[in-house]
C-alpha cells in the first residue's frame, strides 16, 4: 500500500520524518484529511494538533500555525513551531497557560490582548497534545 | 635594556593572555560548530518555504492585483536590520558591517528621515547611537544559539513596519557564513520579494481557500524566516570570526614569548658575563 512521507520543518529544524498512511491537520475551513496519491495541495493550518496515522498507532504534533503542502506523496508542514506530544515541557506549557490568562484578565490597556489570546491558544494546544 | 625582572614579568603575563586567548579560540570553535549546525538546520525549512513562496507568486496571473510584498513601490524610507554581536574581541566582523552600513547610507540618503535602522546586537546599538543614526527597534543580549521564538516578535514588528508602509524597503545587513575562514559582508533586499529563481513549474497545486489569502499569510512568515535565517548565518559568522582573532592573538603572543625569551637570556648572559669582567678585573689589580 502506499504511504505518505511526511515531514515537520520549523526554523528551528526538522522536528518530523517518517512514512504514514494518513494525516489529518485543520485548515482555516475546517479539518483536512491527507491520504497518499493526494493532488499537489498548499494551505494554511491553525495552532492545532496534527494527527499522523500509521496502521493503528496515532501520533500527534503540537504544531502554532503553518503551511501544509502536499506534492508527490510527499507531504511537508512548515510550522514556526512544532512539538511531538511526548517532547511536549507540560509544565512549560501550563506556566505558559498561565500567564497568558492572567494577561487576558488583567483589563490593562498596555496588554496586547489579540497576542496574548493566541499565546493562550498555543499553551492549550500544546497541553492537548500532551495529554 | 630592561631589567631581567621586567621581562621576566612580561614573559609571565603573556604567557597567562596566551592561555586566555587559547581557551577562547576553543570555545568559540565548538560555539561555531553549534552555530553552523542550527544554521544548516533552518536552511530545509527556508528552502521549503521559497520554493512555495516562488510556486505562489508565478502561478498568480500577471494582471492580477499582486501582493504589496511581492511588488516594488517608490521607496522614500528604508529599513535597515543591522546584525552585529553583543560583544567585541571577533576581529574585523563588527567593523566591517558598520562601516558597510555608514557607507551605504552615506550614499543612498541625504537626511535622516529616509532611513531607519533595526540594530540586533550591542555594538550596532552602540554605534548608532554615538553617530546619531535613527533606531526604531533593537535587540541586545542575543543568545549564542537562538531559537525562531527569540527573534519572532522584532521581525514581526519589522514587517509590519512595511506592510504599514512606514519603510518602503528593508535591507538586511550582516555577515553571511562562506565557512569557518571566509565570511562575508552581505546586504540582502528582504523586502519588498523580488529575487524569487524563476523556476520550471511542473505541478498544478491547489490552493485553499486562495492564493491571495495564503500569500497574506505566507509573505510575512518568508520575510520572518529570511531575517531569522541571516541571524543564525551571522551567529556562525560571529563565532567562527572570533575564533580566527583568538587562533591570530594566540600566534602573536607566542611570536612575543619567543622574542622576550631571547632578550631575557641575553641580558641573562650579559649580567653573567659582566659579574665574570669584574671578578677577573678585581683579581688582576690585586696582582
Amino acid at each position: 500500500m502506499n504511504t505518505l512521507s511526511v515531514s515537520v520543518v520549523t526554523p528551528d529544524g526538522s522536528v518530523l520524518n517518517d512514512q504514514y498512511d494518513m494525516v489529518i491537520c485543520v485548515t482555516e475551513r475546517g479539518e483536512i484529511g491527507i491520504l497518499p496519491n493526494h493532488i499537489p495541495l498548499i494551505t494554511p493550518l491553525i495552532i492545532s494538533a496534527i494527527r499522523l496515522k500509521k496502521g493503528d498507532q496515532i501520533e500527534r504534533v503540537a504544531i502554532s500555525g503553518g503551511f501544509l503542502e502536499v506534492s508527490n506523496n510527499e507531504l511537508t508542514i512548515l510550522a514556526q513551531s512544532a512539538e511531538r506530544g511526548s517532547e511536549i515541557d507540560v509544565e512549560r506549557a501550563k506556566r505558559a497557560k498561565e500567564r497568558a490568562e492572567r494577561l487576558l484578565q488583567s483589563k490593562q490597556d498596555n496588554v496586547d490582548f489579540h497576542r496574548a489570546e493566541l499565546a493562550l491558544k498555543r499553551a492549550m494546544n500544546r497541553l492537548d497534545v500532551a495529554n | 635594556m630592561a631589567s631581567l625582572r621586567e621581562i621576566k614579568s612580561r614573559i609571565t603575563s603573556t604567557t597567562k593572555m596566551k592561555q586566555i586567548t587559547a581557551a577562547m579560540e576553543l570555545v568559540s570553535a565548538s560555539k561555531m560548530n553549534r552555530a553552523v549546525q542550527n544554521a544548516k538546520s533552518y536552511e530545509e525549512y527556508g528552502k521549503k518555504i521559497k520554493e512555495i513562496v516562488t510556486h505562489i507568486a508565478q502561478s498568480m496571473d500577471e494582471d492580477e492585483v499582486k501582493h504589496p510584498m511581492l511588488q516594488p513601490r517608490e521607496v522614500k524610507r528604508t529599513g535597515y536590520i543591522v546584525i552585529t554581536s553583543d560583544r567585541g574581541l571577533a576581529g574585523a566582523f563588527n567593523s566591517n558591517v558598520l562601516r558597510h552600513l555608514l557607507q551605504t547610507v552615506n550614499e543612498r540618503h541625504s537626511s535622516p528621515d529616509e532611513y531607519t535602522i533595526i540594530a540586533i546586537g550591542r555594538v550596532g546599538f552602540d554605534f548608532c547611537n554615538k553617530q546619531n543614526l535613527p533606531v526604531s527597534h533593537s535587540i541586545i543580549g542575543m543568545a549564542d544559539h537562538p531559537t525562531f521564538s527569540d527573534i519572532h516578535d522584532l521581525a514581526k514588528e519589522t514587517v509590519q513596519m512595511y506592510v504599514a508602509e512606514e519603510i518602503d524597503e528593508l535591507v538586511i545587513l550582516y555577515n553571511h557564513y562562506v565557512s569557518a575562514i571566509s565570511q562575508k559582508t552581505t546586504d540582502l533586499t528582504l523586502l519588498p520579494i523580488v529575487d524569487l529563481d524563476e523556476q520550471e513549474t511542473k505541478l498544478e497545486y491547489e490552493y485553499e481557500p486562495n492564493q491571495e489569502e495564503i500569500l497574506e499569510t505566507l509573505l510575512p512568515q518568508y520575510a520572518e524566516s529570511l531575517i531569522f535565517g541571516s541571524l543564525l548565518s551571522s551567529k556562525a559568522s560571529e563565532h567562527a570570526a572570533r575564533m580566527t582573532a583568538m587562533r591570530n592573538a594566540t600566534d602573536n603572543a607566542e611570536e612575543i614569548i619567543e622574542e622576550l625569551t631571547l632578550s631575557y637570556n641575553r641580558a641573562r648572559q650579559g649580567e653573567i658575563t659582566q659579574e665574570i669582567s669584574e671578578i677577573i678585573g678585581g683579581v688582576s689589580a690585586l696582582e
